[in-house]
């Protein structure tokens, strides 16, 4: 089993007495199985898909419904106990980490599509619902949902929509934030707040806190309701795969695509070491001896789709592609998706453990940024695995460990920091997608300053002045940033000198 | 490119207000002041801190001073094939872009490529405390810290003054068509365009007006010349003309004295029947999400037929300013609002009272 990576902020187990009587007054409010307390049920419950982060949580509750999740709210507010929300444990920053002190409050057993309606294009659906069983619902009537994770199998609507998760077809089609259109949210003191357009409107009155609590991690309110936009189906898609014998080519490329004024619907890009483990994983058909290969695709209609094609062929041709392949079927094209879908797994095979990272650049530093992560891989002794998405300028390198060598997992931590600052100091952040989580709480001191920093605890406070939801995570405390000595790096100062900004 | 960066003087400007108390009136270019409830406060010209800042065509990206004029970032896009994808509304020649980010305001394409709120990366602002903010970035995707780009987005100035603002530009379109299609029965039209919004149609204004259906088709000339086929219609002598004239109100519909609400309703509500008001003094936007009506019926009864088709109500303009200008939000919800003020502007000095009491 994998080693704990340095869970910094260490919290005390609940007093026996309070986890008396917390387990007392909640099993008044929720059935007998919705309410875990045995070591051997709260064991799954101790860390999402960043496993490197894990604790217990004092209490585990699966409410039903949305007066279940305000009375857990209530009652943990009255005896001031910390309360993490959680989806389907999928996040990769230790966002529903939970807390040895506190409530884990899943929201899996609030898995409803509450509505579908074509003709408003609308889902309103619970948070535990899946992100794919969106979509497969809305099929029935040409509709979709598009923000597409690569864990949208396994992952929940709420997640989402506190990540604001992102996915392959966000380049065309937008991240969670483009794509819900209202939300129903229960704060800590028990009030059910109604944001945006809930019953399908496109904005609501006042300030948009809409966009405010997507991406906000849990720290705000619990998510108990999610009206979801939906788009009619392209009637067809193709998708280009284009080989590169030189990864920074590749990089080049995505910006002749762009610049020539064509959306993609999608443009992903793999290096070898991610291309080979997922060609050995799937059998996508890629070309396992290339440097880097992008996959683009085009949707719309059918004409259009076919004449897309043929100009991003044509680019990629231009561009320096040594092999350009269109899918020929829609077997072929899910093949070439599934391999890319399948690349953190994937890469899960071909070493004991591996490190997501989830920095954003601007699109034309990709080549230097690449470069530069391929620097400190060697620096550090650790193999990297690219893929990106690389139409957003989204990256996620991956590093190759294993816990059980010494040392190597705090080398691991090291070389992740670098890169993110890499990242900061490129013009672009942290995190793209993933959140910050309990994962990047150090990296935030690097992206923001004190003033913002400050605000941030002061909107969190807005919203729950006792602090009692996912304490500790996404916004570190000024103490902690100065007792780091972390350097915030704006406008590419520190500490890659080298990396001129624009 | 003129242009002039005045974040120390507005910061000076600031903590003097902040120190004497004194309520401040942002003002870009002025051209929406009658939008809000009634400005007060002494006014602060923001419109010489502008130009554009950086402007990378590839990288989609636009970074400009919030004083800019509108019309100067729409031409430094246009030579280069692109557009703010929202079209926002200009309401005059010297609409700044800093205004058009905080009056959050988008023009017909919204519902097709996103509104105001979802072009913006990021932003750089005052705050209150005469702080200078950071938020976002350049980026297209960023989850670090709390959102509060697009909280201000919309926010009319009550939390800050923008001072830079950073916007996901679009290309433009290969093609633009417009096509007319009598419809006299508004309700018919309603369901007409709820039509054809489930199909994957390359649709960039969908709209009613005076008994007739606008549809603007914008993509490649394959798509364009596919759905064109699929919807039948006219094309008009100056289609163009009619897109401008709705984004910027200067169709006859908008010339009229009576008070102009704005309906923001799910897109295929039912057309809404309301006393004394003809067909006529309708028009919906957005595909039927967005609809304009001209009208002096009591507030409380144009709140109430918006509550009842599941959106809100904006007294977009005339009508009386020192009331209710915006549709009141719940109890808790104006609570957040009023703590999210306290948040960027302790001392309530920036456009007190514009957007609600106490906000
Ligand atoms: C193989 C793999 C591939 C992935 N690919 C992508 C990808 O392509 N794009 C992407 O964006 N992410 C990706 N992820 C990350 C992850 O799937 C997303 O962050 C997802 O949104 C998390 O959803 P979840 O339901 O698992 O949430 P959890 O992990 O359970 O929780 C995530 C955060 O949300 C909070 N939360 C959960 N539910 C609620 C609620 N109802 N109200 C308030 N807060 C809540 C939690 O407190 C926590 O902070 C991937 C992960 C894996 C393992």
């Amino acid at each position: 089993m994998m080693r704990a990576m340095s869970v910094s902020t260490q919290a005390q187990p609940l007093s026996p007495g309070l986890r008396a009587t917390l387990l007392r007054r909640l099993r008044r409010l929720l059935p007998a199985d919705a309410v875990l307390a045995r070591e051997e049920e709260l064991r799954p419950y101790e860390c999402d898909a960043l496993s490197a982060y894990r604790r217990l949580p004092g209490v585990v509750v699966l409410p039903r419904n949305a007066d279940e999740v305000r009375a857990v709210l209530c009652l943990c507010r009255e005896l001031q106990v910390p309360v993490v929300a959680r989806g389907a444990g999928t996040g990769l920053a230790g966002g529903a980490l939970p807390r040895p002190d506190g409530v884990l409050l899943s929201l899996a057993r609030l898995d409803r599509i509450l509505r579908l309606d074509p003709d408003n294009r609308i889902a309103v659906v619970q948070p535990g619902v899946r992100n794919l069983a969106v979509s497969e619902a809305a099929a029935a009537h040409g509709l979709f949902y598009a923000p597409d994770p690569s864990s949208q199998v396994a992952c929940t609507i709420g997640g989402n929509v506190a990540e604001n998760a992102g996915g392959v077809h966000c380049l065309k089609y937008g991240l969670t934030v483009h794509n819900v259109l209202g939300l129903k949210m229960i704060t800590v003191d028990g009030e059910m707040l109604e944001l945006g357009g809930v019953h399908g409107a496109p904005d609501g009155p006042g300030l948009d806190l809409t966009a405010l609590a997507v991406g906000s991690e849990g720290m705000l309110g619990v998510v108990v309701e999610a009206t979801l936009r939906l788009l009619p189906a392209p009637p067809a898609a193709r998708v280009a795969l284009a080989a590169f014998d030189d990864i920074a080519t590749a990089g080049a490329a995505v910006g002749r695509i762009i610049g020539a004024g064509i959306v993609p619907a999608g443009l992903e890009m793999m290096d070898n070491a991610a291309l080979r483990a997922a060609e050995d994983f799937v059998h996508a058909g890629y070309p396992r001896d290339a440097a880097a290969i992008l996959l683009c695709e085009v949707d719309g209609e059918a004409a259009e789709a076919e004449a897309q094609t043929e100009r991003v062929c044509a680019l990629l041709r231009e561009a320096g592609a040594t092999e350009v392949r269109v899918a020929r079927d829609e077997a072929e094209r899910r093949r070439f998706w599934q391999g890319r879908k399948a690349a953190f797994p994937a890469v899960g095979r071909i070493s004991p453990d591996y490190y997501c990272m989830d920095g954003t650049i601007p699109r034309h530093r990709l080549p230097q940024v690449l470069e530069g992560i391929a620097r400190l891989a060697r620096e550090h002794g650790l193999p990297v695995a690219n893929v990106f998405h690389a139409g957003d300028g989204n990256l996620h390198p991956l590093i190759l460990y294993d816990a059980a060598r010494p040392g190597e997992l705090e080398r691991t931590e090291r070389l992740g920091a670098k890169i993110l600052e890499l990242c900061v100091a490129a013009g672009g952040t942290i995190t793209g997608e993933h959140g910050v989580g309990m994962e990047k709480i150090d990296q935030m001191c690097v992206q923001f300053g004190t003033a913002e920093l400050q605000r941030f605890h002061d909107v969190k406070a807005a919203f729950d002045p006792a602090g009692l939801l996912n304490p500790g995570k996404a916004v570190p405390t000024l103490h902690r940033c100065a007792e780091l000595g972390a350097m915030h790096v704006h406008g590419g100062r520190l500490p890659f000198p080298e990396l001129e900004r624009f | 490119m003129d242009g002039a960066d005045l974040t120390d003087s507005l910061r000076e400007t600031v903590r003097a207000a902040g120190r004497g108390g004194t309520p401040l009136c942002l003002r870009g270019g002025g051209t929406k002041s009658f939008y809000g409830r009634v400005p007060a406060g002494e006014v602060l010209d923001l419109s010489r801190n502008r130009g554009i800042v950086r402007y990378q065509p590839t990288e989609l990206v636009i970074t400009a001073r919030a004083g800019t004029p509108l019309a100067e970032v729409a031409a430094a896009l246009a030579e280069h094939g692109q557009m703010l994808g929202f079209e926002p509304p200009a309401f005059g020649e010297d609409a700044t872009l800093g205004g058009t980010i905080a009056c959050g305001l988008s023009g017909p394409r919204r519902p097709f490529a996103g509104a105001a709120r979802d072009a913006v990366l990021g932003l750089r602002c005052l705050d209150g405390t005469g702080e200078v903010l950071r938020l976002g970035g350049e980026v297209m995707k960023n989850v670090a810290g709390y959102d509060v780009s697009r909280l201000m987005t919309g926010a009319l100035g009550t939390l800050g003054i923008l001072l830079e603002v950073s916007l996901k530009v679009l290309p433009r379109p290969q093609t633009e068509l417009t096509l007319i299609l009598e419809e006299p029965d508004p309700q018919r039209a309603l369901e007409r365009m709820a039509g054809w919004q489930r199909q994957p149609l390359p649709l960039s204004g969908l709209a009613w007006s005076s008994g007739r259906l606008w549809v603007r088709l914008e993509g490649t000339a394959e798509g364009v010349a596919a759905a064109r086929a699929r919807l039948g219609g006219d094309e008009p002598a100056d289609g163009p003309a009619f897109w401008r004239g709705l984004r910027d109100h200067r169709l006859a519909f908008f010339s009229d004295d009576r008070p102009l609400w704005r309906l923001a309703v799910p897109p295929a509500a039912p057309f809404i029947r309301l006393p004394e008001t003809q067909p006529g003094d309708w028009l919906l936007d957005w595909g039927g999400a967005q609809r304009w009506l001209r009208s002096g019926l009591p507030p409380a009864t144009v709140r109430a037929a918006a509550t009842a088709a599941g959106g809100h109500a904006t007294l977009f303009r005339g009508g009386d300013r020192g009331g209710e200008v915006f549709h009141p939000p719940s109890p808790a919800v104006l609570a957040l609002h009023q703590r999210l003020k306290a948040v960027f502007d302790p001392g309530g000095i920036f456009n007190p009272g514009r957007l609600y009491p106490g906000v």
